[in-house]
């Protein structure tokens, strides 16, 4: 990974995100084969790691007791920087994060978001040359997740490498240069994120049709007529066909819902996201995917 | 947003050492500032149970006992009470170990780059303090209900520091358990629960030779009852007439148990913490 950049970690749950992280930030030693991290080898040259890197596991890892002041002096303090020091940090990053307010009360007063804040605040504490981050934003309000962002953007454009797992393929697409997708254990797709949504083939077209009823016949008709796959989502009554001639494509979808009398309630002409890649590429939804979709499990 | 670097990690080793004894002063203060934000816990946790203990020994249940060999009970009950307080003590540093183990807070800590033994020995500087307050309203108690050394200072202060030696090597042992058994709250409830019968089954309340044979055996080579044992000679207080090996080289037991205790777990915790993963 290039020094600078944000990589993005995709998989579904059980894919082995948290267990490469765990390896790399050197919390587990790997039962096989080799990792570096900025030149060092994780197992045999652990120290010179950790000096190097910040971690924001999945959960937030801060002392319930102390307040989040407190916590901020504290890590500050173990990441070696002089006290007075580390209480000026402490005090740059509670405004930062949006805890001034509540930063001389006890963490386990914290919502989670709050949590969630302060433990991002403490990885930020001295700007590591790699950053792991598992599933920064898991839990924010969409506020919450912006500020962490432009966090993240910032951190990146100081030089600090940031590898990030995520759940929300959007995050992946907004922040990283560079996608690696795993699936059980294994690397199954590389790239930028362009270059992914381009393995997924072009532009689509969803339908969402008015009536459960109507998604069964409406993806056989499409399946026949269009002679192309379909993608159905019974939940959300979403129904979705690739589309080679936007226009075209569109005019005969209209067409032939309205001919067997199907009623729509949107269609929309859509550029591929990475959702489409992620399911081009494991077969499966993609993880993030709560549109009553049932759970993923890769096999 | 700012952007703070983090300091070169030290090269020499009069650095690194320094560096050690920072982080473990950083780890020891965490440890003193959950008592300021907690303080009811700490006082019901290691000052009243204490002292309701010798009230209710001392008190309800000693007008009925007598200490073979002859002797006021409360004189005999006082350095069983201590020996027995600086066991108890692993309840805390266990629940402590584990519960930073199951949050995630270990292993931010693993991530970073400090001396890896200064997370548990901070851990243990702060759990002696908290153990040497104890002991002292512990004193304090026992001098209120009559009960004071009878070989002067020097010996009494020989005596107490025994008392916390063993609290040392308990510390070990609760930092290993919770290590071990972060992830099963139910292990956790049941050390602390099994304090009770290894602290009572010793000589702390009871001469041992009032107890049947095979339980008195056990009790002997309790290391609490060796530590209580040497702690009732060097305060001068009755000891319970008992002619067995152990009871008369208790000194020299009350050193060796705790130094045997240290050697196994300590090593054994620095392992655990250094492999830590779920």
């Amino acid at each position: 990974m290039p020094q600078g950049t944000v990589h993005g970690l995709l998989g579904a749950n059980g894919a082995g995100k948290t267990t490469a992280v765990r390896v790399l930030a050197t919390l587990l030693r790997p039962d096989s084969g080799h990792a570096r991290v900025v030149g060092f080898d994780v197992a045999r040259q652990a120290s010179e790691v950790r000096a190097r890197i910040g971690l924001a596991g999945q959960n937030a890892a801060v002392d319930e007791i102390l307040s989040g002041r407190q916590n901020l002096v504290m890590f500050g303090q173990l990441c070696h920087l002089p006290a007075g020091a580390a209480r000026r940090r402490a005090g740059e990053l509670l405004s930062q994060f949006a805890l001034g307010e509540a930063a001389a009360k006890p963490v386990r007063q914290y919502s989670g978001g709050m949590r969630r804040r302060l433990d991002l605040a403490v990885s930020f504490i001295v700007a590591p040359r790699v950053l792991f981050l598992d599933e920064p934003t898991a839990g924010l309000d969409p506020r919450g997740r912006n500020e962490v962002w432009q966090m993240i953007r910032v951190l990146a454009a100081a030089g600090t490498t940031v590898l990030l797992t995520t759940q929300y393929l959007q995050e992946a697409d907004q922040l990283a240069g560079a996608i690696t997708v795993i699936a059980a254990g294994r690397v199954i797709a590389e790239g930028t994120p362009d270059e992914l949504k381009t393995l997924a083939g072009g532009d689509r077209i969803d339908v969402t049709v008015r009536e459960a009823d109507d998604v069964a016949p409406a993806a056989r008709l499409l399946r026949t007529r269009l002679g192309t796959d379909v993608r159905v989502d019974q939940e959300g009554r979403g129904l979705s066909v690739p589309a080679t001639d936007r226009i075209a494509a569109l005019t005969q979808v209209i067409g032939l819902l309205s001919e067997q009398n199907i009623t729509a309630e949107d269609i929309t002409v859509r550029r591929p996201t990475l959702d489409d890649a992620f399911l081009h590429l494991t077969g499966q939804q993609a993880p993030g995917h709560t549109a009553g979709a049932a759970e993923v499990i890769v096999p | 947003m700012t952007i703070t670097l983090a300091p070169e990690i030290p090269r020499t080793f009069r650095s690194r050492v320094g560096w050690a004894i920072r982080d473990t002063w950083v780890i020891t203060r965490r440890g003193l500032a959950h008592w300021r934000q907690q303080p009811g816990a700490v006082i019901v946790n290691t000052l009243v149970f204490p002292v309701m203990i010798v009230l209710m020994f001392g008190y309800l249940l000693g007008g009925a006992m007598t200490v073979p060999g002859g002797g006021d009970y409360r004189d005999f009950l006082m350095p069983g009470m201590f020996a027995m307080t600086m066991v108890f003590g692993i309840g805390a540093t266990v629940t402590a170990v584990s519960t930073d183990a199951a949050r995630g807070v270990t292993d931010r800590f693993r991530s970073l780059p400090m001396a890896a033994p200064a997370v548990i020995a901070g851990r243990a500087a702060a759990d002696m303090l908290n153990s040497t307050a104890a002991l002292t309203v512990l004193t304090g108690c026992g001098l209120a209900v009559g009960w004071h050394p009878h070989r002067g200072a020097a010996r009494a202060i020989a005596a107490l520091s025994l008392l916390l030696l063993l609290r040392f090597a308990f510390l070990w042992i609760g930092v290993y358990l919770g290590l071990r058994f972060h992830s099963s709250p139910e292990a956790v409830t049941a050390v602390r629960t099994l304090e009770f019968p290894a602290g009572f089954l010793g000589s702390p309340f009871v001469a041992v030779s009032t107890m049947p044979a095979w339980l008195g055996a056990i009790a002997l080579w309790n290391p609490l009852s060796s530590t209580a044992t040497a702690a009732r000679q060097l305060f001068g207080d009755p000891m319970g007439a008992n002619s067995s090996w152990i009871t008369s080289h208790a000194l020299t037991m009350s050193v060796a148990w705790p130094l045997l205790l240290t050697a196994v777990f300590f090593p054994l915790s620095l392992r655990r913490y250094q492999r830590l993963s779920r």
